[in-house]
């Protein structure tokens, strides 16, 4: 009796444990779901971006941008990009390109205008800055998720914790990153990039819209202590699944900007 | 393995351990599966509850509440996507005002001047979008005050149609480029300004505009870009007003006293050009073929009576290919250069035949660093014939020419401050030129600059050799709008 007893309890704690276990999705789920959130909403998007980039003396400098980006099919795989600048006046109107791959270098073109030159961008330290911004070439097309071993290291009521530690540790200045995730929409709210125990360097989403149905970060931060000063990105006409042909993202393009899409 | 299978795992494994309740000997859970109480500890700051950040504007502050599905929220969508959309103006007005001094560090017998350069130069941006073509211009008004003159230079003037989705029409005034070499020109036989080049002012401006048609048709097998002038335009090249030269005639150099007497052809149509590119990608790398039927961009004849410096008629064909190699990436490209007034290579007072080669490599060195290097070679065809009918006054060139060059490229200042030596050096004309340059960017709007045009060589007959005294420093500011 007492046995059946004891085997009662016990079946009923595995179905609620394992009921628990079906209801949180795994890691590799939540790894994914964030990077699907992050950078592959729809088949395709635009976004204009309004950069602020405060430098450690207080001084503000503004990049003014397009970004559109196609994917080339399933989320998490290849992807392209292209970049327009609007603003400052040195940068103006040049056009960047990125084919993104998994697991190799990306290929990179940049267009001057005003020598009509279409140059190959050496396949670069991805953690370098993006445009003198406090975010790096990789905040912006995205870290490859195979890079680090991640760790679900808390689950609250709002938020997925999760520390990500770098596979190949010589290859960035972190020793892990830790993320919050919000849980109704895998982005990841705040994002904290520790070295030997200190936070240095933090991005912070601090507005968010639904457009198109796709939970969208219209605004962002990056403080970088070790550089001083931060970076805001705000986000604006942004739209999805616009049904952008390929070769938009090929040297035609680079050399003729594609107004229509550019706005 | 993850946290979340563990805790499946220790789930399982505390049911089995009810099961077998009786028992006290339970098998100890191994380290790591145990509890999330052995994870790593958070760092500071990350710990408790508090340290949690708040959700921000749009992310709702109920957790517990499940995010708006796509058609639940639609309404709301469109009202926000409204909100955020900026009036996009269909005529953009842009420009710069620059202004900038160099000088002359070395003695030149031949110039008077010291000054080669001070420039005020306002340039005016203006393009007008319409829903699918668009016009630009581009132009600069030049305050010269080593020569004190006033100029103008148009550098575009252009409409933009596209015809269909894979046909591109752009006629007028514009700048055009292509090839793989970095400051080296093989199949780009578009005009360059040597003296804006030589002499300091922005590297933009080593191009110089043309009046032409480009059509470009565009397919997966390959992309057909045909660029036709009507009118041959000449390089800008050192004359002698600002930059003296070698003058095989006179045997020595030639300065704003004896500048170089020319005779370009100039009928349209009659004179004309017509480039073309085609181009595809395979993989990674960019593969081209080009083709040219024109003029020697730069005088590459002579006549004696009168004495007048000549552009030759010239066809080229070539190749180029590039893609990445390593950490780096890698351009290859060559051209035959059919000399056609004098194909036997017997007439010394037109070019011979070449064939021109170019092999680069550039990579990031470092954080913000990157080199680049190159070797660019002329091999002069039909060499003993040229040798043969040279005449006894005129200097010999080899019959090859080698030039390497290396670009040594760093930021600093979170990218506000360029620092960059390109350097040429040919090992069989004995000669060099470094270009020395800063760039630094006060704020969106300013910026200043300084550098210096080196010029080198055993004699002053070679291609940089004879501007040996036109070495100069220059410095400036540009404030944007």
């Amino acid at each position: 009796m007492k046995k059946h007893f004891a085997f009662a309890i016990a079946a009923a704690g595995l179905a609620a444990c394992l009921s628990a276990v079906a209801q949180e999705p795994t890691v590799d789920d939540i790894v994914a779901r964030t990077n699907t959130a992050s950078y592959y909403q729809g088949k395709d998007g635009r976004a204009g971006v309004t950069m602020t980039i405060t430098d450690a003396q207080g001084r503000e400098r503004k990049r003014e941008l397009t970004i559109l980006r196609r994917d080339s099919g399933e989320d998490g795989g290849k992807q392209r990009f292209y970049v327009y600048f609007h603003e400052p006046a040195d940068v103006r109107d040049t056009a960047f390109l990125v084919w993104k791959h998994l697991g190799q270098d990306d290929d990179r073109w940049l267009y001057l205008p005003a020598l009509d030159v279409t140059k190959r961008i050496a396949a670069a330290d991805e953690r370098t800055s993006f445009v003198g911004s406090h975010y790096f070439y990789e905040d912006v097309s995205g870290r490859g998720i195979d890079e680090d071993d991640h760790e679900l290291v808390e689950t609250t009521d709002t938020y997925y914790v999760l520390k990500n530690t770098p596979k190949n540790k010589d290859a960035v200045e972190f020793d892990s990153f830790t993320m919050w995730l919000h849980k109704g929409t895998y982005l990841p709210v705040k994002v904290e990039f520790e070295k030997g125990g200190e936070v240095y360097r933090t991005n912070e989403i601090l507005a968010v819209d639904t457009i198109q149905g796709y939970p969208t970060v219209t605004k962002s931060k990056m403080t970088d202590k070790r550089i001083g000063g931060f970076t805001v990105n705000e986000y604006h006409d942004i739209k999805y699944d616009l049904d952008m042909p390929e070769d938009i993202f090929t040297e035609r393009y680079l050399r003729r900007a594609p107004r229509e899409y550019l706005r | 393995m993850n946290a979340l299978a563990y805790r499946g795992f220790a789930c399982a494994a505390l049911a089995l351990g009810v099961a077998f309740a009786a028992s006290a000997e339970e098998p100890a859970l191994p380290p790591g599966l145990d509890a999330p109480k052995e994870e790593p500890a958070l760092p500071p700051g990350l710990g408790g509850a508090t340290s949690e950040p708040s959700l921000p504007p749009g992310l709702g502050g109920d957790s517990a509440e499940p995010a708006l599905p796509p058609g639940l929220g639609d309404s709301q969508a469109s009202s926000e996507v409204e909100t955020s959309e900026r009036p996009a103006s269909r005529l953009k007005l842009h420009g710069f005002w620059d202004n900038r001094s160099g000088f002359r560090i070395r003695d030149d017998a031949v110039q008077s001047k010291t000054a080669t350069l001070g420039e005020s130069r306002l340039q005016l941006d203006a393009r007008v979008d319409g829903d699918r073509a668009s016009f630009e211009f581009i132009g600069d008004l030049i305050y010269d005050a080593a020569f004190d003159r006033v100029e103008d230079d148009i550098r575009f003037l252009r409409l933009t149609w596209p015809v269909t989705d894979s046909l591109d029409l752009r006629i007028g005034r514009q700048v055009l480029t292509w090839g793989v070499g970095d400051l080296l020109f093989i199949n780009d036989l578009f005009p360059k300004d040597w003296v804006a080049f030589l002499s300091g002012r922005d590297v933009e401006y080593l191009k110089a505009p043309s009046d032409s048609l480009r059509v470009g048709w565009y397919n997966d097998a390959v992309n057909v870009e045909l660029v036709y002038t009507p009118r041959f335009a000449p390089d800008r090249f050192p004359t002698g007003d600002r930059f003296s030269y070698y003058s095989p005639l006179a045997g020595g150099l030639a300065g704003a006293d004896d500048p170089v007497r020319y005779h370009a052809p100039h009928d349209y149509f009659d004179d004309d050009e017509i480039a073309l590119r085609l181009y595809r990608n395979v993989g990674a790398w960019e593969v081209a073929a080009y083709a040219y039927r024109g003029y020697w961009k730069s005088p590459g004849g002579q006549t004696l009576l009168p004495p007048r410096a000549t552009f030759p008629e010239l066809s080229v064909y070539g190749a180029s290919a590039r893609g990445p190699l390593g950490p780096g990436i890698l351009s290859a490209e060559l051209g035959y250069y059919d000399s056609r007034e004098d194909r036997g290579g017997n007439d010394p007072f037109v070019n011979n035949d070449e064939l021109r080669t170019l092999l680069g490599y550039e990579f990031e060195a470092g954080k913000e660093f990157t080199i680049g290097v190159q070797h660019y070679m002329e091999w002069m065809q039909d060499y003993g014939d040229y040798r043969r009918t040279l005449p006894f006054f005129v200097p010999a060139r080899d019959e090859f020419r080698h030039l390497f060059t290396v670009r040594f490229t760093k930021m600093l200042m979170n990218q506000n401050l360029m620092l960059s030596l390109f350097t040429f050096y040919s090992p069989s004309d004995a000669d060099a030129y470094l270009r020395p340059t800063a760039t630094y960017k006060i704020n969106d709007a300013w910026q200043i600059f300084g550098g210096a045009n080196i010029f080198l060589g055993r004699e002053r007959t070679t291609f940089f050799g004879q501007f040996e005294d036109n070495s100069n420093v220059y410095a400036g500011a540009r404030f944007s709008f």
